[in-house]
């Protein structure tokens, strides 16, 4: 029945079934997407929403799926005022090569796979080693175009690199993971290629490491990125820091100089051929496991988290930002130890947010567990204000908010 | 007000920091802005977070709308408040907290004055970023409400990208704590919902802010040009060779002269179509690489003198004419329009061209200075309000050149906020659809409409958005 209303709603190229039976749909504009929540906002239908699924696992109970596959559309790229308009269903890697076309680049390198949807990446607001010198994912997304649980269609913010008018509401989407609604399109900020792009490595313990990225910091280097990656994510015996310097080559050059002067740790150059398999590796490395979640984690933080992990989770693949705020963590882990680890974390005031896993796990745990006092009303209300019907099959909060 | 409320909020904050006549009001009559005038029912003055939840609780119950205001800088109208109104000022709640030089943050109090907390945390190395041309009195809690920007936001970005968390006393006086120091949130992102909601959605009580090293060298390089639309090229130019400067400034002739006929005289050349400022900052190195890239950008751009300065008291000198431009056109009238609207850069040229023909036509005295890297202008129109039929004329002005720099695919503010000076473009860069979500998020924060109301949101353009208390189920 839902099968056949849709059909008739989008046309039948527009709609079939998934690998469960479930009836999916994949409408080619923000408009077909505002007919769809609507009918189902009106007839209580469940949604679950899905890009490439490498993220997101498209398995929430649901009575239809919506697959932005067909929004892949780069719709402008204007290098002279740094701003781009690109659908959601846009693989990242394709972006990249357009805007590389025009000598500009998205200051973006998230974990997973390369050919990544846009908007799983401003969903679960995953940012990778790069938001070290560039922010997080917040930070390069200049407005978007939402469709509400009811089939509204909301457009926040605005193509400009500036501005404040109205309400920030771009960013209750990113990172949202979609419970406000389904992000059909989004303004990206960009920036001009850089002149030089070169990375160093240093190899060995964990702590050695990360004393030698506090030193770092102190001696007031400033990398793109500054990463420590546990010895399963790189693929080496020991624990690989790495630092990725981008900008003027004299700078660049003067930075790499002073690198060794100012750490005790032993530092070599990546050739430029394998720099960016590197970092390939490091983003892949995320999907090696059916659970990713991270931590927000600072440089003092870093030693006593990982610590944390290692005590309550078996290995897992490990990327920490050593000072942007971002530890992730990668494996497979039995729900319980989740929690524990959630709640461990909470006591540090550590907020940990479950990026990746199976619905059963999502369901259980919710991306963000358990508010803080009195957030809990403020995101409820919020929620009923984008999804009023509960259309959208996200769990925030999961199981876990019925415990405090 | 009533003469019970005024006792009520004497027993909280003492009869000493309650304001209520004409004379005392007249000072928070208006913000910046010369156009919004209102005096408030009465000001009050706590001096901590336990006397605003107490002022907002009572507040509450007796179903009082209120303001919440800092230094009063604003150029919206944004803290301007109506005589049934109580206005919040939070100038006493002025302490550093805290600050925690490794991590680089700082906890502050919202009262605590911009350019004061990059001087405390100066000896540790360390700056605050965002520096609106207020600075030297405008207060960090002011800068949240507005999602304040600054010369030096092109390379750092405006407040919003260095905010990390927030204590929020909510118009019901329950008190929240938003986002983490780390900068992740505990949730979806409130306080990336809460920077720029001027002052509509609470009152921020403490504010967690990140801090950036001071960079070890600074160039200041001054160009100046015989077209705008050249100067405008090379801003295009520099942001397309890879380096972002620090700020990237652009003053056209009429404020140039009157900076240079000012005490402000900076000895920019008088003759010039526009004068650039370009600041590159970073490691020495990159200093020297940059600046040698910017130099060779704006002299192939037509630039006819390229000025340089690496001493302190050198860019001062540089800087001073731009810094001072407001205070400059004091000279010329007696009252200043000070504008905020953003175009995409490559459509500077153009709007500059027309901002030159609406002048004409309306015979006003317009001068620009603006943030030329990213798009965002500020046309100034020197006027005298006495003069009713001029105060029109620059009424008339204002709204033609924000049509146009809509109509190039612009915003209508791009650091000043919209407070109820431009509540009337606010359609014509959102829907109707677009505007009622922003109603609603208003009302999840304050479902009575008691927190700074009349601002931002023109209510008749708003389509209806009911929020339907929808049972939540249980299990998913």
């Amino acid at each position: 029945m839902i099968f056949a209303r849709l059909r008739a709603l989008l046309g039948p190229a527009a709609v079939d079934r998934d690998p469960d039976n479930v009836p999916r749909v994949t409408p080619a504009s923000t408009d077909a997407i505002a007919l769809v929540c609507r009918l189902a906002c009106d007839e209580g239908w469940k949604m679950r929403v899905e890009g490439l699924a490498s993220w997101l696992p498209p398995d929430a109970p649901a009575d239809l799926a919506l697959s932005t596959r067909a929004l892949d559309e780069i719709v402008s790229v204007s290098p002279a005022d740094l701003v781009a308009t690109v659908q959601a269903g846009a693989p990242l890697d394709a972006i990249r090569r357009r805007l590389a076309e025009h000598g500009m680049w998205l200051a973006m390198d998230p974990p997973g796979r390369p050919d990544r949807t846009l908007g799983s990446v401003i969903a679960t607001g995953t940012s990778g080693p790069l938001r070290h010198g560039f922010g997080p994912v917040r930070d390069q997304i200049l407005g978007c175009t939402v469709v509400t649980g009811d089939g509204r269609i909301v457009k926040p913010g605005a193509r400009v690199v500036k501005n404040v008018a109205g309400y920030d509401l771009t960013k209750l989407h990113v990172g949202g993971f979609g419970a406000f609604g389904i992000l059909t399109e989004a303004h990206l900020r960009l920036r001009a290629l850089p002149r030089a792009d070169v990375t160093l490595v240093s190899r060995g313990s964990r702590d050695a490491l990360s004393a030698a990225a506090r030193d770092l910091l102190e001696a007031r280097i400033a990398p793109a990125a500054l990463e420590l990656a546990s010895p399963e994510l790189a693929a080496e015996s020991e624990w690989v820091l790495a630092a990725r310097f981008l900008g003027v080559d004299a700078a660049v050059q003067a930075d790499v100089r002073r690198l060794p002067t100012e750490t005790d740790a032993v530092w070599e150059q990546l050739p430029a051929d394998r720099t960016a398999g590197f970092w390939a590796l490091l983003a892949r490395g995320s999907l090696g496991g059916p659970i990713t979640f991270r931590l927000g984690v600072l440089a003092d933080g870093l030693d006593d988290a990982l610590d944390l992990l290692a005590h309550d989770l078996d290995a897992g693949l490990i990327a920490a930002g050593a000072a942007s705020g971002t530890l992730r963590w990668t494996g497979e882990a039995p729900v319980e130890r989740l929690r524990a680890v959630r709640r461990a974390a909470a006591a540090r005031e550590i907020p940990m947010t479950l990026e990746r896993a199976p619905w059963s796990v999502r369901r259980a745990l919710g991306h963000f567990g358990a508010y803080r006092e009195g957030l809990g009303h403020l995101v409820d209300r919020l929620r009923d204000t984008f999804d009023p019907k509960q259309s959208l099959r996200v769990a925030l909060e999961g199981s876990e908010k019925s415990e405090k | 007000m009533r003469p019970a409320l005024l006792d009520a909020l004497s027993a909280i904050v003492s009869p000493r920091w309650v304001r209520h006549g004409k004379a005392e009001l007249t000072t928070y009559a208006m913000d910046g802005l010369p156009t919004h005038e209102s005096l408030p029912g009465v000001v009050v003055m706590p001096a901590n977070r336990t006397e605003v939840v107490a002022v907002v609780r009572l507040l509450q119950l007796l179903q009082v709308p209120f303001v919440a205001r800092g230094a009063g800088t604003g150029l919206s109208g944004g803290a301007v408040a109506g005589p049934e109104t109580v206005l919040l000022t939070l100038t006493r709640m002025n302490r550093i907290l805290r600050v925690d030089p490794a991590a680089r943050r700082a906890v502050i109090q919202p009262g605590v004055v911009n350019a004061r907390l990059s001087e405390a945390i100066a000896p540790l190395g360390l700056q605050y970023v965002p520096d609106p041309s207020s600075q030297a009195a405008c207060t960090v809690g002011g800068n949240v409400a507005e999602n304040a920007g600054g010369p030096h936001c092109l390379k750092y970005g405006v407040t919003t990208n260095h905010i990390v968390e927030l204590e929020v006393v909510l118009p019901d006086a329950s008190v929240v704590r938003l986002g983490s120091p780390q900068g992740e949130p505990w949730g979806p992102d409130l306080v990336g919902l809460f920077v720029g909601s001027e002052g509509m959605f609470g009152i921020a009580t403490e504010i967690t802010v990140r801090l950036e090293p001071i960079p070890a060298a600074v160039r200041t390089l001054l160009a100046d040009f015989l077209s705008v639309r050249s100067a405008s090229e090379a801003v295009s130019a520099i942001i397309a060779s890879g380096v972002v400067p620090a700020a990237l400034e652009m003053m056209d002739q009429a404020c140039v002269q009157a900076v240079e006929a000012s005490i402000y005289a900076a000895g920019y050349p008088t003759d010039a179509a526009a004068v650039l400022l370009a600041e590159v900052d970073g490691t020495p190195e990159q200093v020297e690489a940059e600046a040698a890239l910017v130099e060779g950008v704006l002299r192939s751009h037509g630039a006819r003198d390229v000025r340089s300065a690496s001493s302190a008291a050198d860019r001062a000198r540089l800087w001073q004419g731009r810094k001072k431009a407001f205070g400059a056109m004091g000279r010329i009238a007696p009252d200043l329009a000070v504008q905020d609207a953003v175009v995409p850069r490559s459509a500077l040229p153009d709007i500059l061209d027309r901002i030159g023909e609406i002048r004409r036509r309306h015979g006003l005295s317009i001068s620009n200075v603006f943030h030329a890297g990213d798009g965002n202008l500020h046309p100034n129109i020197s006027f005298d309000r006495r003069d009713p039929a001029l105060a029109d004329r620059v009424r008339e002005a204002s709204k033609e050149i924000m049509a146009a720099c809509v109509a190039a695919g612009g915003s209508i503010t791009g650091e000043h906020g919209v407070g109820n000076d431009k509540m009337g473009y606010m359609p014509w860069i959102f829907d109707a659809e677009t505007l009622g979500a922003m109603q609603a998020v208003r009302r999840v924060f304050d479902p009575d409409e008691r927190c700074n109301p009349g601002k931002m949101l023109p209510v008749r353009s708003c389509r209806e958005w009911r929020a339907t208390p929808a049972v939540r189920e249980a299990a998913l």
